[in-house]
């Protein structure tokens, strides 16, 4: 107990803006993931072989491949181009932030559009044609009805994404970001104390966890109510 | 590319442990996962309320934080037991041990559900046929249990695959790290991290072809199952 309590007060700050880092990564990621999440869905759901082929080649790479490999594939491996290096965004993309930022975007972009994807394939059918009889034209009908209502039968899938998500943050230690990670790797060399301090990061992970459910859970209660209403 | 070929001799020998790991893990993993799922559904709240709670913690937290939590913590634990110190944890027994704990902690949830998806009434046929538990276990519920089962243990599967390369990072002679070294020599880091995950790729398809024919096999008494 008593090596807690050091660790606590000796790191107690670290440990504050390592989870806020954290927070930061998730939220940003997860925001700007479902931004690209959807044209990803909607690629692959093009009739054009093309747009979906490319979608397609962009999701299994992305969900085939471990996101430790992705990280390092932007972090380290973007500087082997000269055009790269050259360009007026080499400070910015030299960044780890900005790279792990990336990273997680496409990574979670990819699993978020397969949910999106058949979110979409489970708009019942019959709501489609209602818009079509109204008279809505096609980007009308995705906008008023068949994205709307994608959105309420993904909302329960996508609150696991963003766990995943937050369990893939902790890889940005990897690249010297100091999240909560990061904060705990050196504390626990520091302290030589590992068990003791990465009980501690165990404990705030969880604890995030159960957040994000809760705010799901809320978010499921607001949006869908009319879903939950009905039964 | 000149150099690719010049490493992939290093790179091959590198995926072979990364195979090697993700395939122990799944062994490992399954028996724990039934284990647990075996616990979960027990009577005796002794059991199942840990195993629940258990799963539920290791589920909530990276698999990143639980290896270096093996890894380190378990250098410490031993050399506090052994008095003449200076041990270390393999970085291969670290990751065996920290990916199927994860493994095993979502395979207990598969198989719990899959458990409750066979017909109480079938269990009970066994059993007034004079079959066994073990019997019963082994000839009424497995089989029916593995269909159901495949799917999500595919998942999980695949899943463990792709974490194989954090082990790189407590030091395992992995894929990942033979790409590491390579891309540190030849100044090249996009190209080996690509061919890195152009293998990984591989495995992932390679996979999916597999998981399809198994649950091909495992639905073929179940008419139009598939």
């Amino acid at each position: 107990m008593q090596i807690l309590v050091d660790i606590l007060s000796r790191y107690g700050w670290d440990f504050v803006s390592g989870t806020w880092l954290t927070i930061q990564l998730v939220t940003i990621s997860a925001i700007l993931g479902v931004l690209l999440a959807i044209p990803v869905a909607l690629g692959r759901l093009s009739p054009n072989p093309f747009v979906s082929g490319i979608a397609a080649a962009y999701s299994l790479f992305f969900r085939g491949t471990p996101l430790l490999v992705q990280i390092f594939l932007i972090y380290f491996g973007l500087g082997q181009f000269d055009f790269v290096r050259d360009s007026i965004l080499w400070p910015i993309l030299r960044e780890a932030y900005v790279c792990a930022l990336i990273a997680f975007v496409l990574n979670t972009a990819a699993y978020s559009g397969e949910i999106v994807r058949s979110g979409i394939l489970a708009v019942p059918r019959g709501e489609i044609e209602a818009a079509h009889a109204c008279g809505m034209s096609a980007v009308t009908t995705y906008r008023m009805v068949i994205l709307p209502r994608a959105f309420s039968i993904c909302l329960p899938a996508y609150s696991n994404e963003v766990i995943i998500l937050l369990k893939g943050t902790s890889l940005a230690s990897t690249i010297t970001l100091m999240e909560l990670m990061g904060v705990s790797r050196l504390a626990a060399s520091a302290t030589y104390e590992p068990i003791q301090v990465f009980a501690i990061a165990g404990v705030i992970y969880y604890l995030l966890t159960l957040v994000i459910t809760r705010i799901f859970r809320l978010l499921e209660n607001r949006y869908n109510r009319y879903i939950l209403h009905a039964r | 590319m000149a150099h690719v070929t010049e490493y992939l001799p290093l790179l091959l020998a590198g995926l072979r442990t990364t195979l090697l790991l993700a395939i122990s893990t799944m062994v490992v993993g399954l028996i724990l996962g039934m284990l647990l799922a075996l616990a979960k559904l027990s009577k005796s709240p002794w059991l199942s309320r840990p195993a629940y709670a258990f799963t539920n913690f290791m589920r909530g937290i990276p698999e990143f934080l639980v290896l270096l939590l093996i890894y380190f913590g378990g250098t410490q634990v031993l050399n506090g037991m052994l008095p003449e110190g200076g041990f270390e944890v393999s970085p291969f027994g670290a990751g065996l041990a920290a990916l199927s704990v994860i493994f095993g902690a979502y395979a207990s949830e598969t198989f719990r559900a899959a458990f409750q998806s066979v017909p109480k009434g079938q269990i009970e046929a066994g059993r007034a046929y004079g079959f066994s538990t073990w019997k019963t276990f082994r000839y009424i519920q497995i089989p029916q249990i593995w269909r159901v089962a495949i799917p999500g243990l595919g998942n999980l599967w695949q899943g463990s695959v792709k974490d194989t390369a954090l082990v790189s990072i407590v030091g395992l002679d992995d894929l990942m790290r033979k790409a590491q070294q390579a891309s540190q020599t030849t100044r090249e880091p996009f190209t080996f991290f690509f061919v890195a995950s152009l293998m990984f790729l591989a495995i992932t398809l390679v996979s999916m072809w597999i998981i399809a024919r198994l649950e091909r096999r495992a639905s073929r008494g179940f008419a139009g199952a598939r």
